[in-house]
């Protein structure tokens, strides 16, 4: 089985944003780029998928972006994946963009499952893995939280508002894997050794039309600092009081 | 001809959401600012509440109806909205930012050719051509977005519109569509309930309890506060990642971002994560014993003393109130 593990290379969560010069992205200095978060669980469920299926099955890692997305895929390579290609384009994709790269890449190894995470932390769109799949005309399962690959048939949990979607589909599938699908595991040393022998080819991603584009970002309005109304439980019917006189919230 | 928009309606378990209803004022609210027509689209089986989008500014609604349409398959679903967006050539199609507009849109964005902008909380249209604002890095920034293409697939983030049915409803047109053979290829076989009863994500009260709750075993006195307030439990990622709480109810960066009307952070400190989720719910409160908790820098009413014991005084507060 070819699996395919998609990867973006994101600004650590703990980045506070700043506006960069051309108005229209964040400023990149001091900041600290990781892979992005749900990937890691992307990578782990495809690691694991590939002890499934045994035999010659392989893992390889996709991603889009600078010549600093090596990093991210490096990671993957660490955690145990066989091989990475990186998709370069030093300009901003939108969303469609990445995945027509991805998609086209994908089609061409013939991989029939792909893994990607629910959604980067960067621009939050949370449809990458839906548009690869629409566009190679794969299934998709969203949001997943648990997933069983039975010989053809696909069973996964997706998390909506309330509960969890209990979804069957068939292969070839696109997973887009949530937190709480598996534990990922941590790159052993061993496995950073081998990372650094492993090949990421170099390929220009293909040209999309961009479809949608970012004309300005800005930084939300900062909140003024409220009232400390009080050190104890005494300040409770002042605190409701406010809540039903001033903030009128019941 | 004018153009149109086609405002997709989400229903479930036979009847349209609260969300459906906030698509509706927002699809009619763009039609008037650019002058095109707006009809509405519906899949499911039975939708009983189906004539109220009325008195929310559209009266004219198609409705793909099949006995294997009622619960969510993501494949027969993309189909039936495709047809009809297809058949009367929408330029805009605009959905919700829920579990199933996020699975949906994408897909309807590449089958149509679009541009695809999601969880928009601002959609500016006056100056004739369609501005989308959508927050980015969990809300620590925004992005002002244009599309480049004719069609465009859009999503609103639940919650920010607010939905305001008008008295003068005028009769709402439902045009039947009753396919015989849905592709189920994806599809809903069966839903898990979880626990609580209400989803941060479409809350209008979240009480949220942090590492400052000291144990799984004292978050009965959020519940308490919840259910005295018909508000969601939130969670801060350290009791999650602790395995004290379920992750459906993690808020913040690598959980879920929330605006309600009310947000209650209880032992909550305000890693930089957690306020990027919240900040912009419109009252905050905080309850805390660190007087230099980040969490004091956004909240509007702050108490610095032992949550349990303000937890349970308050509790008691409110449920009188509300009887009183």
């Amino acid at each position: 089985m070819k699996i395919a593990v998609c990867v973006s290379h994101v600004p650590d969560t703990a980045t506070k944003v700043k506006v960069g010069e051309d108005g229209k992205r964040i400023n990149p200095d001091g900041v600290t780029y990781i892979i992005n978060p749900y990937d890691e669980f992307a990578v782990e469920e495809a690691l694991k998928t590939k002890e499934l299926f045994g035999g010659d099955s392989t893992v390889k890692v996709y991603s889009v972006g600078s010549d600093k997305s090596k990093e991210s895929i490096r990671k993957a390579l660490a955690m145990g994946a066989d091989e990475g290609v990186l998709l370069k384009d030093e300009n901003q994709r939108d969303s469609i963009g990445i995945a027509t790269a991805l998609a086209d890449e994908i089609k061409n190894d013939g991989c029939e499952i792909i893994f990607c995470g629910k959604q980067s932390v960067d621009y939050d769109n949370s449809i990458t893995g839906q548009l690869v799949a629409e566009i190679l005309d794969y299934s998709c399962i969203s949001v997943v939280v648990r997933l069983k690959i039975d010989g053809t048939k696909v069973t996964a949990e997706r998390e909506i508002e309330g509960g969890k979607e209990i979804v069957e589909t068939e292969l070839p599938v696109v997973i887009a894997a949530q937190k709480g699908l598996n534990e990922p595991r941590y790159a052993s040393l061993k496995g950073i050794m081998a990372s650094k022998k492993k090949t990421i080819e170099e390929k220009p991603a293909i040209e999309s039309n961009i479809q949608t584009e970012v004309v300005k970002m800005h930084l939300p309005p900062p909140k003024q600092p409220g009232r400390i109304i009080g050190t104890d439980s005494s300040a409770v019917p002042e605190l409701v009081k406010l809540l039903r006189e001033e903030a009128k919230v019941f | 001809m004018a153009d149109k928009i086609l405002a997709v309606l989400e229903q479930r378990d036979g009847l349209l959401k609260r969300s459906a209803f906030e698509t509706i004022g927002m699809a009619k609210k763009i039609a008037d600012d650019l002058n095109l027509e707006a009809e509405a689209v519906v899949v499911g089986s039975e939708v009983s509440n189906i004539e109220e989008i009325g008195k929310y500014g559209i009266n004219k609604v198609t409705h793909y109806k099949n006995a294997n349409l009622t619960n969510y398959s993501s494949s027969a679903y993309k189909n039936a909205i495709i047809d009809y967006a297809t058949e009367i050539d929408a330029d805009y199609l605009l959905l919700s930012n829920t579990a199933m507009g996020k699975d949906l849109a994408p897909r309807l964005a590449i089958k149509l050719g679009a541009a695809c902008v999601m969880d928009c909380v601002n959609i500016d249209a006056s100056s004739g051509e369609i501005v989308c604002t959508r927050p980015v890095y969990a809300g620590k920034a925004l992005v002002d977005v244009k599309c480049n293409s004719d069609k465009k697939v859009i999503t609103i983030r639940p919650n920010v519109f607010k939905a305001k049915a008008s008295d003068n409803s005028s009769p709402v047109n439902i045009q039947l569509k009753e396919g015989d053979s849905p592709d189920l290829k994806t599809r809903v076989v069966d839903f898990k309930k979880s626990e609580g009863k209400l989803d941060v994500a479409e809350a209008d009260i979240i009480v949220s309890g942090g590492r400052g709750m000291k144990g799984p075993e004292n978050f009965h006195l959020i519940e308490k506060l919840a259910e005295s307030l018909d508000a969601a439990v939130g969670a801060s990622r350290a009791v999650v990642d602790a395995g004290w709480r379920p992750h459906s109810e993690q808020v913040g960066q690598t959980g879920k971002t929330v605006s309600p009307t009310l947000y209650i952070a209880c032992g909550i400190s305000g890693a930089i994560q957690h306020l990027a989720g919240m900040s912009s719910s419109k009252y905050i409160v905080a309850i805390n014993k660190d007087k230099d908790a980040p969490i004091f820098n956004v909240a509007d009413y702050g108490i610095t003393g032992d949550v349990f014991e303000v937890l349970s005084v308050l509790t008691e507060e409110i449920n009188n109130v509300r009887k009183g």
